[in-house]
């Protein structure tokens, strides 16, 4: 075939975007509270639960949400899976854990990963508390906590946080 | 058929940038407050259907956080168009025709803050051979205008004066972001913008949100003292390529019109989707509206044109305009896409 009737094959048209991002009122205080060191929730005034990262409503009421509430560093793993398989921008030894822990006070899981403990030793209802990062190096970012580790309290039941899968 | 009514709408003040709140936070009080108008209790409502575009967030899938808005629960039906809020009411409309729900509620937002709109607009084009060129809609509306100036009588003095009568109408819109008393010929001294566009012949750039509910038959009756029933709404396309339309007319908005039963002589308020002053003068031409007919008696979206809103709001200015008394029968066109590429018409009357 000759040049001319080749076909093309492929063309690359790069795009690039940028954005401004706005978190709105509500996760700019969650934000502004990492930087403290502490982690803020609201409360619905209709059902009661505490939602962290707050949002700024609640999304089963789809009504506004205001009332801060400070939730606990230490949570329960309600579930969990274990990585194996490396990925792009984690520079994590494998394998390792991501959870959803249920902080204490909390009415909504928050995603984390588990280190300072085998992979394999991670179970549903573990114990665990945040492991932050040195205080000079607090802004006002979720990467302030590097990650949770078990602490040695008994095993929450599974009827006690079974709502919160 | 059955008969469908838009019974309530809402909508944000239109501002340059809202970066207090996010998505989420807009729409709450825009949806509350046309759930409550409607008079139909959230749990009644049989579908809901939004419309947005992820590319004006910066987030992927920013439209399934907006569900946090509604309170979803128990699980709702649901549906999204990457298209202005328009589109998700015609999608509601033929939900409520094909007997699966007797009312819905429509919302979209559009915060075209966060990035720049020429830029992010332009990744709407072919990506092969237009948005390479940085084709942004800007330039692409001015060549329209360009093909309509030289095509017809049309002049930049009635598109200017068109800018003009927009901003001053919307001062009677506490929504609308650009408003104000220009004088025409001060308007025609100032520089071209991308010409044969001045400044005021573009739309502003605008962060909104809007709802609406609609409602079937009897319950209409039952929960709005005075419906704003749908007469007729129809939606058609152009092709993508520029080059292959004659951008001075509209076919697409005047087929539309035909097919939503647009009869002129009985239209008393024309919300028209015209973001450039010029795309006025096209849609009048296509659907035939004589001097009779208001035109954007809301300032339009010359006034406020937050994306994938204000079409949508085109249709609640509409039924605004029947509520009020000062329509009989109304019509309101949506726009999507660069120089009109598609357009959706409805009539609504008040009987």
């Amino acid at each position: 075939m000759s040049e001319e009737r080749s076909p093309v094959k492929s063309i690359v048209t790069p795009s690039r975007l940028e954005y401004d991002y706005t978190p709105g009122t509500a996760t700019t205080r969650f934000l502004r509270g990492m930087k403290e060191g502490r982690i803020l929730g609201q409360r619905c005034p209709s059902c009661r639960k505490v939602y962290v990262p707050a949002r700024g409503s609640c999304p089963r009421c789809g009504v506004p949400t205001e009332e801060e509430v400070e939730v606990s560093g230490r949570g329960t793993v309600t579930t969990f899976c274990v990585v194996r398989v490396p990925s792009e921008n984690i520079d994590l030894k494998l394998p390792y854990t991501a959870a959803h822990i249920l902080l204490d006070g909390a009415d909504i899981p928050f995603f984390a990963l588990i280190q300072e403990c085998d992979a394999e030793a991670v179970r549903m209802g573990m114990r665990v508390e945040a492991v932050w990062a040195p205080r000079e190096e607090w802004g006002p970012t979720l990467e302030n906590i590097r990650y949770f580790r078990p602490i040695d309290e008994p095993d929450v039941p599974f009827d006690e946080f079974k709502e919160h899968l | 058929m059955r008969d469908v009514a838009v019974v309530s709408f809402a909508q944000s003040a239109n501002v340059r940038r809202e970066n207090r709140r996010n998505e989420v936070e807009m729409l709450i009080p825009v949806v509350k407050d046309a759930i409550d108008k409607s008079g139909i209790p959230k749990q009644k409502i049989g579908f809901t259907c939004s419309g947005s575009s992820d590319y004006l967030a910066g987030q992927s899938f920013s439209f399934v956080m907006a569900v946090d808005s509604l309170g979803a629960w128990p699980p709702i039906a649901e549906s999204h168009v990457e298209m202005d809020g328009a589109w998700a009411l015609y999608e509601a409309w033929v939900k409520i025709q094909c007997g699966e729900a007797d009312s819905a509620l429509i919302f979209s937002f559009g915060r075209s803050s966060p990035g720049t709109l020429r830029e992010t607009l332009n990744l709407q084009m072919d990506p092969y051979t237009l948005a390479p060129l940085a084709a942004d809609p800007v330039s692409m509306a001015a060549l329209q205008a360009r093909a309509l100036l030289e095509s017809s009588d049309h002049t930049e003095r009635e598109m200017a004066a068109i800018a003009a009568r927009s901003r001053r109408d919307a001062k009677a819109n506490e929504f609308a972001q650009l408003k104000g008393d220009f004088d025409v010929d001060e308007l025609l001294a100032t520089p071209y913008f991308v010409s044969p566009l001045r400044i005021h012949d573009c739309p502003p750039i605008s962060d909104g949100a809007a709802a609406m509910v609609i409602a079937a038959d009897d319950l209409a009756r039952r929960t709005c003292e005075k419906p704003a029933w749908i007469r007729g709404i129809d939606n058609r396309i152009e092709s993508h390529q520029l080059g292959l339309r004659d951008l001075s007319r509209s076919p697409s908005t005047r087929l539309a019109g035909q097919k939503a039963g647009v009869d002129p002589g009985s239209i008393d308020v024309a919300e028209l989707h015209a973001p450039f002053s010029h795309q006025e003068l096209i849609l009048r031409d296509a659907l035939d509206l004589g001097d009779g007919v208001v035109i954007n008696p809301s300032g339009g979206a010359m006034a406020a044109n937050a994306i994938m809103v204000a079409g949508l709001t085109r249709i609640g200015e509409a039924a605004n305009a029947i509520w009020r008394g000062s329509a009989e029968r109304a019509l309101a066109h949506a726009t999507s896409g660069p120089c009109l590429q598609q357009n959706l018409v409805c009539v609504l009357g008040e009987k």
